[in-house]
């Protein structure tokens, strides 16, 4: 069996992100990148299935430019088997990405695609079923457990949605995109980090793709959202309660 | 431009969040000079579209099939997709709900469209608004392509108002069954009594300083109910596995923004702030005088949540007596 995973190279969540002063991006001085969490977790879905299988290839895949070697890196010493990047010096919007991951699959071939249910730079959440409605595929998204049948021909997926969780059969191949609590993704070790810079990581320029890059959405400006102002402490619970009534009056 | 409003529909119901969408869907069609329309996909369908109907909407469309009985992404894009080109539909939008992000992309392949994802406004030269980096920054974007896909955050636009009766049209719906690859299995409903996350007046958070999962019921809950609020809960709570996802408020969660927010031992990380910051009235309890939380918070709270939350509730109690 083989698996593809797509990962992305984004700013650390935990860091706190500004605009630029004329709106072209944000401020990326002294910003660090990671791997985008939910990619994590879709890479050790794939090693876990891996693991179960016996045999399994994963490869990662990533858009993006040259220093997303780092996070591929990262990806191969968790224990992924080889990498691809697909090197564009520009931001590349998530319906073009879609359109490299179809592409490359189209070749790679695999059984199952895993990627993060979205990135949290982004947040558009579109890619997977992009990918999946390009390939006339099945998709799953949010997935916060994924059963494979033994014959490796379909999967049960449960789906974190609105108002509780839902059990979906898939035919492979398939794309799942996957949730917070489908598994706590391991650290890689230090012979996993030897390991990984032996591996193959392939890098591909964007435009040797073979597809169509022209944008379909257009980002015209950033601004800073507005500020919130602090308000007050409260010295009690009584008081606080007094407030929202009287001066808030919402109960 | 014409727009065709997804009409996302549970238990044979529209949910805020539906009413959401055919509002903002009226907005971009008057902004851009045309019709909003609606879709109700699903078998027999047509009561529901008479409902929608009212909410002055130009046509509701029916659209019905067999393999649109339960909600499957494979199946649905293929009817909505191809009633938007029967129809010459300029728009395609839904809520940024499960269902709609889960929809949406795929629909927009096949339309060749381009995608606004879970915009939070629209300018009136049809360009939109929407959130990115966790909220951190707003962006300014415009669809390229002739036909464009939009998905609308639920807290973002008012409800449609009923208005001017539309028309209800059956259509059967175009589907290659052939090309279906997804099937349903069972769908495992939280239960509960409480408001919904997305549409309350009041939400009460928990976060990782309720310690576990226990004390989620036995001290956070009481005043969530005592409230008639809903229970929300940070990304952290999540986790840790003291509660169920589907309560996570936040960038990854749901987007929530109530006349009330109670944040309860939530620090106030990036990603939950995302969720929540535009609440009307924010609280917080932390026992941390420096958490994140309190500079977004309209009233502070510095105590031990294991004290004030029990206080709180009586103190609520006490004054819905008077």
């Amino acid at each position: 069996m083989k698996i593809l995973v797509a990962v992305k190279r984004v700013p650390d969540p935990n860091a706190t992100i500004k605009v630029r002063p004329d709106g072209s991006g944000i401020v990326t001085d002294n910003v660090k990148y990671v791997v985008n969490p939910f990619c994590e977790i879709a890479i050790e879905e794939a090693l876990r299935i891996k693991e179960k299988q016996g045999g399994a290839e994963v490869v990662l895949v990533s858009v993006g430019s040259k220093v997303a070697q780092e996070q591929l890196r990262t990806g191969l010493a968790m224990g992924a088997d080889r990498a691809i990047l697909v090197v564009s010096d520009t931001e590349v919007e998530p319906a073009i990405v879609a359109r490299v991951l179809t592409k490359l699959i189209d070749t790679e071939k695999p059984e199952l695609v895993l990627m993060g249910k979205q990135s949290i730079d982004d947040d558009s959440n579109v890619v997977g079923q992009m990918v999946a409605e390009m390939l006339g595929w099945a998709q799953a998204t949010c997935a916060s457990e994924v059963k494979l049948a033994a014959d490796t021909q379909s999967a049960v997926v449960t789906r974190e949605v609105d108002g509780g969780l839902e059990d979906l059969e898939i035919q492979l191949p398939a794309v799942v995109t996957v949730d917070l609590r489908l598994n706590e993704p391991r650290y890689a070790s230090l012979p996993g980090i030897m390991k990984a810079r032996k591996k193959e990581l392939k890098e591909i320029p964007l435009a040797e793709v073979g597809i169509d890059t022209t944008a379909t959405v257009k980002i015209h400006k950033l601004e800073p959202p507005q500020k919130r102002q602090a308000g007050k402490k409260v010295g009690s619970v009584q008081e606080l309660v007094d407030l929202l009534h009287s001066e808030a009056k919402v109960i | 431009m014409n727009v065709l409003v997804f009409a996302e529909h549970q238990h044979k119901k529209f949910s805020k969040i539906t009413l959401v969408a055919v509002r903002a869907g009226q907005l971009l069609a008057e902004k851009t000079g045309g019709t909003c329309s609606a879709a109700v996909l699903g078998t027999d369908v047509e009561g529901l579209a008479k409902q929608l109907a009212e909410y002055g909407v130009k046509t509701v469309y029916a659209v019905e099939h067999v393999a649109l009985e339960h909600y499957v992404a494979d199946a649905h894009a293929q009817a909505l997709a191809n009633l938007a080109t029967d129809k010459g539909c300029d728009v395609v939008l839904a809520t940024a709900s499960a269902v709609g992000k889960d929809l949406l992309p795929r629909v927009a392949v096949r339309l060749k469209a381009g995608i606004a994802c879970e915009i939070t406004g629209i300018h009136d030269d049809g360009s939109f608004e929407r959130p990115m980096y966790a909220g951190n920054a707003i962006a300014t974007i415009s669809v390229e392509t002739p036909v464009k896909v939009v998905t609308v955050r639920a807290t973002a636009f008012d409800a449609a108002a009923k208005g001017t009766a539309g028309a209800v049209e059956k259509v059967a719906a175009t589907i290659d069954a052939n090309a279906l690859r997804m099937k349903f299995v069972s769908f495992n409903e939280t239960k509960s009594d409480r408001p919904v996350l997305t549409e309350a007046r009041i939400v009460v958070s928990g976060g990782r300083g309720l310690k576990n999962g226990e004390n989620f019921t036995i001290v956070l809950e009481p005043l969530v109910d005592a409230m008639g609020a809903a229970m929300g809960a940070s990304r952290a709570a999540v986790d840790a596995g003291f509660v169920p996802n589907d309560l996570q408020v936040g960038q990854t969660g749901k987007v929530v923004a109530p006349e009330l927010y109670v944040a309860v031992g939530i620090s106030g990380a990036i990603q939950h702030l995302a969720g929540m910051k535009d609440s009307k009235v924010i609280v917080a309890i932390n026992k941390d005088a420096e958490a994140p939380i309190f500079q977004v918070a309209d009233y502070g709270l510095v105590a031990d949540l294991f004290k004030a939350v029990p206080e709180m509730k009586d103190a609520v109690e006490k004054m819905k007596q008077h």
